[in-house]
């Protein structure tokens, strides 16, 4: 079996558009949660989202190349380039090697919706113009950074709910794992807009503390009404450890678990046994024990369900040993589509600068977060090997074991 | 509507939305092989001219079309179509 490493990260979102922008942020605790005046006026039950502004592609990239980018997708690029360079990976490189793409996205809202508005108002499709079929399906991410990235290998989109961008990175290391690719750009993206999350509004889901959009997202606290939608992109750079030695890449950390379940069950019901089981698969296939893991990057998005059966799968799984847990979910809000591959970033910027991000706003424990260790503030603490989870809608679960590098 | 103000519309059309090199703009330059406007670009003039003409271009009808200076006369006489 091959090992597979993570050589570049890039990063698009509510606490910042650079990586150094993130790791300040993820430091400071500092929330990128605000209020959309327009969800208000558009019939949402709540107006917060996580602030995320679309980057300005006029001039930066040709116009046929960008015209089939859904907002997700501009996300996606900006995080990729961020990426591509931190790796080390130049169109030259790209034009002598092949490269593949497995990206998380579930959702082209927007671009579905406006090319249905034109449809409705024109009653003449050939008025939607050349880029609204590549915005609009929920491929709309990989089919366009393969065209601009020029990528050859293995293409296509992961949709799992709330877990697509951890199952991307799961299953980008399983074809390094096994010989089939060198190097996968794994990664997750959500649209933000005010058309995408009217439907998960509907729920009732959402917190509706507007009074201090701030202390909105509160996972694992007593006191959690919701989640906050959120979003933008993340892209890794997953490679197979000896080629990255060849080409004298910087490595960053080691995948070297991943696990996965379906829980079998009601649509929108979390499971603790189906988060254990992808805990478990994730930790047997990285060959370590759950007492070795430094650092917990939980899903726990501040859904009441959903925080409190993950503290119980964390509990029997962590009960002992108690490593530091934190969501970063408090700072950004729901990354959903995109989150799994976020918070694997963030969890690696921690792990490279020894340091536990705070899960803001925990102020007061429930009955099952009381039994976690969840990082209130910033611990300075050396990360070895840590856990990602990543659950969705439908049931599925993802979690991911990574090493540091020595 | 004028001939020039017609031009005009095209022209910026073709350079801020479509991105056609503004020093390639000339009445016979042609459309695909000097200026570059491929099939998909076509797809959006289609919907611009409709914007900001007021009438649907069909694709029988640009058979004879090249030149930047043919396209122009089809969409003069279009707009002088639409008057009649």
């Amino acid at each position: 079996m091959k090992r597979v490493v993570i050589t570049g990260m890039g990063i698009y979102s509510c606490i910042g558009k650079s990586l150094a922008e993130v790791r300040e942020s993820l430091r400071a605790g500092k929330s990128g949660i605000g209020i959309d005046p327009a969800r208000a006026a558009h019939g949402y039950r709540s107006p917060l989202t996580g602030i995320v502004e679309p980057p300005k592609l006029k001039g930066v990239l040709d116009r046929r190349l960008r015209v089939g980018l859904a907002e997700e997708g501009e996300y996606a690029y900006a995080a990729t380039v961020e990426a591509f360079r931190e790796a080390g990976i130049d169109a030259a490189y790209l034009e002598e090697n092949e490269a593949g793409i497995l990206y998380g996205n579930d959702s082209s809202a927007k671009a579905v919706i406006e090319a249905n508005n034109v449809v409705m108002e024109k009653k003449d499709t050939t008025l939607l113009g050349s880029g609204a079929i590549f915005q609009s399906m929920n491929s709309t991410v990989t089919m366009n950074l393969s065209t601009i990235f020029k990528l050859r290998g293995v293409n296509m989109t992961i949709s799992a709910a709330c877990a697509s961008g951890s199952h991307a990175i799961g299953l980008g290391y399983l074809f390094i794992r096994h010989g089939l690719q060198e190097l996968v750009l794994c990664g997750g993206a959500q649209e933000t807009n005010l058309y995408s999350m009217g439907s998960f509004d509907a729920l009732s889901a959402f917190s509706t503390r507007v009074d201090d959009p701030a202390r909105a997202s509160r996972p694992f606290d007593a006191g959690r009404d919701g989640l906050v939608p959120s979003g933008g992109a993340a892209s890794l750079v997953l490679e197979e450890y000896e080629h990255a030695r060849r080409r004298g890449a910087r490595v960053l950390a080691e995948v070297v678990g991943y696990g996965f379940s379906s829980n079998g069950k009601q649509i929108s019901q979390p499971s603790d046994e189906g988060c254990e089981i992808a805990m478990s698969r994730a930790l047997a296939d990285a060959g370590v024990a759950a007492s070795a893991i430094d650092y917990v990057n939980a899903h726990a998005t501040s859904t009441p369900q959903g925080d409190m059966f993950e503290a119980i799968a964390l509990d029997r799984l962590f009960g002992d040993s108690r490593p530091l847990i934190s969501s970063t979910k408090s700072m950004t809000g729901h990354e959903c589509w995109m989150a799994g591959a976020s918070e694997v970033l963030y969890s690696i910027l921690m792990m490279r600068d020894s340091f536990v991000a705070p899960n803001i706003n925990f102020e007061r424990p429930d009955d099952y977060s009381r039994k976690l260790n969840i990082a209130t503030e910033t611990v300075e603490k050396e990360i070895n090997l840590l856990l990602s989870n990543s659950f969705g809608f439908g049931g599925t679960n993802s979690a991911l074991v990574i090493r540091k590098i020595q | 509507m004028k001939r020039e103000e017609i031009e005009n519309i095209v022209k910026t059309f073709l350079v801020e939305e479509i991105e056609v090199d503004e020093t390639a703009i000339a009445p016979d330059a042609r459309l695909k092989e000097d200026l570059a406007i491929d099939s998909l670009d076509f797809v959006d003039i289609v919907v611009i001219v409709e914007r900001d003409f007021g009438f649907k271009i069909k694709a029988e009808e640009m058979t004879g079309v090249r030149t930047l200076g043919d396209f122009c006369d089809y969409i003069e006489s279009k707009v002088k179509q639409g008057k009649e």
